[in-house]
């Protein structure tokens, strides 16, 4: 167990734990936006700036993947974090003025105007999307393009990815919702990757249910039935009641 | 054949024999010929040397040396004709027919070629009486003068691998941690971290395998040293790894080499297939039992890759992107083990520590900052080019007694030191002794030991944007204080240079600056502010002309400044007239030129061509 001071209360925690989980542990909020516990913390965004007093040294660290140590002293909320984490906050916010998320974290900070030229982006490279397509599915079909102002997530070149399995994990991960996923007949099409991936049709309804090659990269893994691959998530739950109704029936 | 050393006696012997076939009475012509020295057309003197000793056949009495830069890149290509040290300057391959006919045959000093000095013209005929030379301590730099990059025998020859041997067979791993510790010697990266304290949190780390790597990316624009060193004395840099190897107990090293280095590349590449035949560098090097092999690796061409964690992915292989290093690199480095990067010159210095001792390394320099530093000094500046002085010399003797201070009669008004993230240090500051400490202290840094001399002529708040824009360019983009904050901090100086510039500009900047500062996620970001708060420390008064006054006081900010004419100073020469690329100057010959505002494109043009003063900026 490690000892550490969060704003000025004594707590004991598990090694191996960060800032941001202990204070969680604490109740205490530290507002965070490129961090989900799914992937490895990334520290980009730097909302999570906390200042930290190590052996009488005070340093500004991020929370989500600083390690806690023995004797050090966290304040997650004085008068110098939250001057730089709103600022953090407003050159966000004039990035995205439209995004829900940092509306809302501009608004619990009290941030009141813009004082930055205004862009009008979507997304806030959080890297969530690259993060969990590489980590979670293994697939790498995105990454990190440019350097500087004009950097972007991509697929390589802007072209068609064909690594893409076209699951939506990026979507559903993305906190602006800067990837819009689309299905259109046979086709789903992830606009910001500028990818279009070909859905299965179900052999029983003749709805299409899932992208051909998210199924494929399902194959030959052990939990994964051989039905899956021709009939919807719909069709294959009344097909499974049909046979429980039958079973019951020819018991008695 | 290259045999390989066994031992240490080995290599005694080898340097012996290589000294005895030495023909001490023999001329040697040295020419200079790192890139750039090959840039100023040193190539064409070599070739031309060759012939004509040929053709005079001089053969016997003389050797030609081609070796890597001298420093004194302001007057390339240069040939220093030994033994008797004299110094010829700006060679065409037409000069040389004569130095060998005059000089080494007659032994007489070819007047026109030499060096005249900078303040009295006095023409200069030996090396060592030169101002730019005379107050430099080069004992990195200097045995550039002395080798072929290309021959490990030259190495040999000047006491090359002798630390090596030392440290194999007489000193403990331990032991030459000490002593690194006891010289003081301090990375030449930039962060100036005692280089054997890194070495034993190395050694003490966990794990079985060891990195050491050497951090050859110099990004910054203006700086040249690591180059020059690689280019003039790969083995030196090999021999300081070899030994930090040794110390730290790592088996496998990488040189990261900026990509646009292809001689240096060259170099390197063939003293380590050279030190590997002589038994230097593989399996039990020296007959000892310890093992030692180095890779190269080429740079990603970003400037943030010369950063240590984006350095060590894109040598995995990965984006060359930093990240946290709340778990240091010496602890969980390259492909997570424990690594040590050390940088160049860090690297180059190593060698002599041991074989001199850390007692006399530690007695050049100030008390907190040892031995000596490379610095590039550009800009305004006579003497461009590379010098080596102890730590602790002071501004003025480096831009004046060796730079030769400021050309054209202009004023000196600031310099900035340590490369893009640097601070400018003004003219009251010029008796600043230059060390780590005092330079922090200025609001600047060492860092790569960029020096850019700034006059008169130089607008601060320009100054200050053309670095942010280089910075906003070469983040990485990964953090929001580093790429959203460079770039409204462009935005808000161009706005200034630009005439839109408002009163509570300043304290935006500075609200960036501390956001940077704080809240970047790697030193680019934490240091990028320096430019700015910098100038605002020390030119408030120009960044308040620009915004209340919408004047530039350096004429340098075009949307700011007005050209016209003197009426009673110009005489009608109509050369502004005829050299304006605008077509923006009217006038009839004897007569009164006017500038058609209008058409005017501030060009500076005028200016510069008048010769009686008669073009006004303000
Ligand atoms: C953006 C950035 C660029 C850097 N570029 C270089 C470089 O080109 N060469 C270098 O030696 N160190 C560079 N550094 C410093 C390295 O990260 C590292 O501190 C250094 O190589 C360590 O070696 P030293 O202890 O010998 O100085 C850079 C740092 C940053 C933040
Ligand atoms: S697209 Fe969404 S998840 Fe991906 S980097 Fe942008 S904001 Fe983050
Ligand atoms: S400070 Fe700049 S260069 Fe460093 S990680 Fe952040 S964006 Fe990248
Ligand atoms: S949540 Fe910690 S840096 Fe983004």
């Amino acid at each position: 167990m490690i000892n550490l001071t969060i704003n000025g209360k004594k707590v004991s925690v598990e090694e191996g734990l960060t800032i941001l989980q202990a204070a969680e542990q604490m109740g205490i909020r530290i507002p965070t936006l490129c961090y989900h516990e799914a992937v490895v913390a990334y520290g980009a965004c730097r909302v999570c700036l906390v200042e930290v007093v190590r052996k009488g040294w005070p340093k500004m660290v991020t929370a989500c993947n600083y390690p806690v140590q023995e004797n050090i002293e966290v304040n997650t909320n004085n008068e110098k974090v939250i001057k730089i984490r709103k600022l953090v906050v407003e050159l966000l916010l004039a990035r995205c003025p439209e995004v829900k998320e940092i509306k809302d974290l501009a608004e619990e900070l009290g941030i009141k105007e813009i004082r930055f030229k205004k862009k009008n982006d979507k997304c806030i490279l959080c890297g969530l999307c690259v993060r969990v397509c590489e980590e979670k599915m293994g697939i790498t079909a995105i990454g990190s393009i440019n350097r500087g102002t004009i950097r972007d997530v991509a697929t390589p070149y802007n072209d068609n990815s064909d690594v893409c399995i076209g699951c939506g994990a990026c979507a559903s991960i993305c906190p602006t919702g800067a990837i819009k996923i689309e299905d259109v007949g046979d086709i789903r099409t992830i606009d910001k990757w500028n990818t279009k991936v070909k859905l299965r049709k179900c052999e029983t309804c003749g709805k299409y249910y899932a992208p051909v090659p998210q199924l494929d990269s399902l194959k030959g893994k052990t939990s994964v039935t051989e039905e899956s691959f021709k009939m919807c998530m719909d069709c294959r739950r009344k097909k499974l009641e049909n046979t429980m109704i039958n079973a019951k029936k020819s018991k008695y | 054949m290259i045999k390989k050393l066994k031992n240490r006696t080995d290599l005694e012997n080898l340097k012996e024999s290589i000294l005895k076939k030495k023909d001490k009475k023999k001329h040697c012509i040295i020419v200079s010929s790192g890139t750039c020295g090959q840039t100023s057309g040193s190539e064409k003197v070599i070739e031309k040397f060759k012939d004509e000793i040929k053709k005079q056949d001089m053969g016997k009495q003389v050797e030609l040396k081609v070796t890597g830069c001298h420093g004194f890149c302001e007057v390339e290509p240069v040939a220093l004709i030994q033994p008797e040290g004299i110094f010829y300057q700006k060679l065409k391959a037409e000069d040389v027919p004569e130095i060998i006919s005059e000089t080494i045959v007659k032994g007489k000093v070819i007047e026109k070629l030499l060096y005249s000095d900078t303040e009295t013209g006095k023409k200069i005929p030996y090396e060592k009486d030169i101002p730019f030379y005379k107050k430099q301590s080069r004992i990195i730099f200097g045995n550039n003068v002395l080798i072929d990059p290309t021959s490990i025998d030259d190495y040999i020859g000047i006491g090359g691998y002798e630390a090596l041997g030392k440290v194999l067979f007489k000193m403990k791993p331990e032991e030459v941690i000490e002593e690194v510790k006891k010289s003081g010697l301090r990375g030449r990266g930039g962060g100036g971290f005692p280089t054997g304290k890194k070495w034993g949190f190395c050694r003490q780390a966990e794990g079985d395998v060891r990195y050491v790597i050497c951090n050859a990316d110099e990004g910054d624009p203006g700086a040249y040293m690591d180059r020059s060193l690689l280019e003039g004395n790969p083995h030196s840099v090999l021999e300081g790894m070899i030994i930090g190897a040794y110390a730290i107990g790592s088996s496998e090293g990488y040189v990261y080499i900026r990509a646009e280095y292809p001689l240096a590349l060259k170099n390197l590449e063939k003293a380590i297939s050279q030190a590997e035949g002589y038994g230097l560098l593989g399996k039990n090097i020296l007959g000892s039992d310890f093992n030692f092999r180095v890779k190269i690796t080429r740079g990603g061409g970003a400037f943030v890759c010369g950063e240590s964690t984006a350095l060590m992915a894109s040598i995995e292989g990965r984006v060359g992107e930093p990240r946290a290093k709340y778990v240091h690199t010496i602890e969980s480095g390259l492909r997570d083990k424990p690594t040590n990067l050390n940088n160049v010159e860090t690297w180059a210095n190593v060698p002599m520590i041991i074989s001199r001792g850390a007692g006399w390394y530690a007695k050049i320099g100030t008390q907190k900052s040892k031995g000596t530093k490379i610095f590039s000094l550009v800009g305004k500046i006579k003497n461009t080019g590379l010098v080596e002085v102890p730590m602790g010399m002071t501004l003025r003797e480096i831009i004046y007694d060796i730079g030769g201070g400021i050309p054209g009669g202009k004023k000196f008004k600031a310099v900035q030191t340590g490369g893009p993230s640097g601070g400018c240090i003004p003219e009251e500051l010029i008796d600043l002794p230059v060390d780590f400490e005092r330079l922090a202290e200025a609001g600047s840094m060492m860092g790569s030991g960029g020096m850019i001399i700034m006059d008169e002529d130089n607008c601060m708040v320009d100054v200050a944007k053309y670095f942010v824009d280089f910075l906003r360019e070469e983040s990485c983009g990964k953090c929001v204080p580093c790429r959203e904050g460079l770039e409204n901090m462009y935005n808000i100086l161009a706005g200034i240079t630009e005439g839109r510039g408002k009163e509570e500009d300043i304290g935006l900047l500075k609200e960036l600056s501390e956001v940077l500062s704080e809240g970047a996620l790697c030193a680019l970001g934490t240091t990028a502010a320096n430019p700015v708060m910098s100038t605002l420390r020390y030119f408030p008064e120009e960044y308040e002309s620009h915004i209340r006054d919408k004047k530039c006081p350096a004429g340098v900010c075009k949307e700011l400044v007005l050209y016209s004419i003197i009426e009673e100073k110009c005489n009608g020469c109509g050369l502004c007239r005829k050299k304006c690329p605008a077509k923006a100057i009217s006038g009839e010959p004897k007569k009164v030129h006017v500038i058609n505002q209008a058409e005017c494109i501030k060009c500076r043009q005028c200016f510069e061509v008048c010769r009686f003063g008669a073009v006004k900026i303000e």
